[in-house]
């Protein structure tokens, strides 16, 4: 299972209090994360990537295993610690503002 | 007895305020979506339960939420896992995407230069005056979108940014919005609405075709002060049983139109500033406005910390200062353009929000005012409803 930890905006607005776990098709990438992200909470799609070009929204950042994968291709293997479960993928909104 | 909904959008979510038709005690409800800025909740008049609300984000954009049971629960409409199955087996969740019509071009930006039309947020939820499930959109940047399903998916209305003024459109200090959306209960095809800085703009097809409706106005900001467009429009007010006759607050100047916006004139009158936001008309007395005058467009509050709502019952020219109740002194607040709203009581009451977190409404058309919540975040938007 992915762990994947949402910022607490879209934890409101996914109703989920704690961090998710997702069943992610392999190779796990973020695009493939997101996919199954957004399948299991469809009120998300958008907020983390737009509609159409599936671009990472600007203010949205991507950590994993003390990294920032915000710049890497979506279709990037994503680290084994975060394919097995050991660590959470963590979506960020970016420090800007209060 | 009749009651009273009052929707609060604000910085930091939506509250909503509940009364009696006596509107002495009140109910507070909220923060709904705490933490996300509400710009805009508007109820059906065909169905008063059914409430659209404006949810956005700088940092994760635009939701649509829809409740059903007057504020109760509320969803994000068509994204359940059970309806609207795409191809690949997703729910479309559409509720959010507002994807301009074709190439979407390019308007006026600050400096001068040419700037990509790009979505950023809905400014206002316009209900249809005959179906619940149809709604109008006023976006940032400025365009009109449509939904006739309830908000699961939503059209641009593309008449509107395709019109030839378009690329002279630009922004003003708070971004390129559509905000005002009127509908015309005597005839279904026509639609006006505002921008700003752009101006005035009606529909008289169903949202096909557009002109400006901007003859009359006088903006000492713009080149051209006289220009066909370009004019920082704040907002529009029309009585529904005089729509021919429209009220506006112009970033400078109150306006008047007896024709439909085909001309305007200038009503501002002994106003202690023609600088505001909101503009809005009495529920039964169709040449009894009232605006609330703001010092400048560089200091936004009060002139003289002093809040005070101005009501003329001329259609304009001689207007009356409103105090009681209200902080005569100290006060530096403002209030924003869709944050004022009048119920259909008898007396009618009318109820304007403030940045500094107040909701003041007067039972008796303005005469007497009192805060019904205080200290909510800085308040965005406020809308009532009457209920039987």
């Amino acid at each position: 299972m992915i762990r994947v930890v949402l910022p607490p905006n879209l934890r409101t607005l996914a109703r989920v209090d704690d961090e998710v776990e997702l069943e992610v098709k392999t190779p796990v990438s973020q695009r493939s994360v997101l996919d199954a992200l957004e399948a299991r909470y469809p009120m998300l799609r958008g907020t983390i990537r737009d509609h159409v070009t599936k671009l990472r929204r600007p203010m949205v950042r991507f950590f994993a295993c003390g990294e920032d994968l915000s710049h890497e291709l979506p279709e990037a293997p994503l680290p084994d610690a975060i394919a097995s479960g050991s660590e959470p993928f963590l979506i960020i909104g970016a420090i800007a503002g209060g | 007895m009749s009651k009273v909904r009052v929707l609060v959008g604000t910085k930091k979510g939506a509250f909503i305020l509940t009364s009696d038709g006596t509107r002495k005690r009140w109910k507070v409800s909220g923060p709904h979506f705490a933490g996300w800025e509400i710009y805009h909740m508007k109820g059906s008049v065909v169905d008063p339960d059914r409430i659209y609300a404006s949810q956005t984000s700088d940092w994760f954009g635009q939701i649509i939420q829809r409740s059903d049971d007057g504020g109760k629960t509320w969803s994000t409409p068509g994204s359940s896992p059970e309806e609207l199955k795409s191809a690949d087996g997703m729910a479309k969740a559409e509720s959010n995407k507002f994807v301009y019509d074709g190439i979407p071009g390019t308007h006026q930006w600050y400096d001068g230069t040419q700037h990509p039309w790009e979505f950023k947020r809905v400014w206002h939820l316009e209900p249809s005056l005959d179906n619940p499930d149809h709604v109008y959109a006023g976006v940032e940047d400025a365009a009109l979108f449509v939904s006739r399903d309830g908000g699961k998916s939503w059209s641009e209305l593309s008449g509107l940014r395709k019109h030839d003024t378009g690329p002279k459109w630009q922004p003003g200090a708070g971004g390129m919005c559509l905000h005002t959306i009127l509908l015309d209960a005597t005839n279904p095809k026509r639609i006006s609405v505002a921008i700003s800085a752009a101006g005035a703009f009606r529909s008289d097809d169903g949202g096909d075709s557009w002109k400006p409706i901007n003859r009359g106005l006088h903006s000492q900001y713009i080149p051209d002060p006289t220009a066909e467009v370009g004019h920082c429009v704040h907002r529009v007010a029309m009585h529904p049983s005089r729509p021919n006759t429209l009220f506006m607050q112009k970033h400078w100047d109150v306006m008047r139109s007896d024709n439909a916006g085909d001309s305007w004139q200038e009503v501002s009158g002994n106003l202690p500033s023609d600088f505001g936001f909101p503009i809005d008309v009495h529920a039964h007395e169709p040449e009894t406005i009232y605006v609330v005058p703001i010092k400048s467009d560089s200091e936004h509050y009060p002139p003289s910390g002093r809040l005070r709502v101005y009501r003329s019952r001329t259609g304009g020219n001689e207007w009356q200062a409103l105090t009681k109740g209200l902080p005569q002194r100290n006060c530096y607040v403002n209030v924003l353009r869709d944050a004022m709203s009048i119920d259909s009581l008898e007396p009618c009451g009318v109820y304007f929000g403030t940045t500094g977190g107040q909701v003041y409404a007067s039972a008796d058309a303005g005469d007497r005012w009192k805060p019904i919540v205080r200290d909510l975040p800085a308040v965005l938007s406020v809308e009532v409803q009457t209920l039987p």
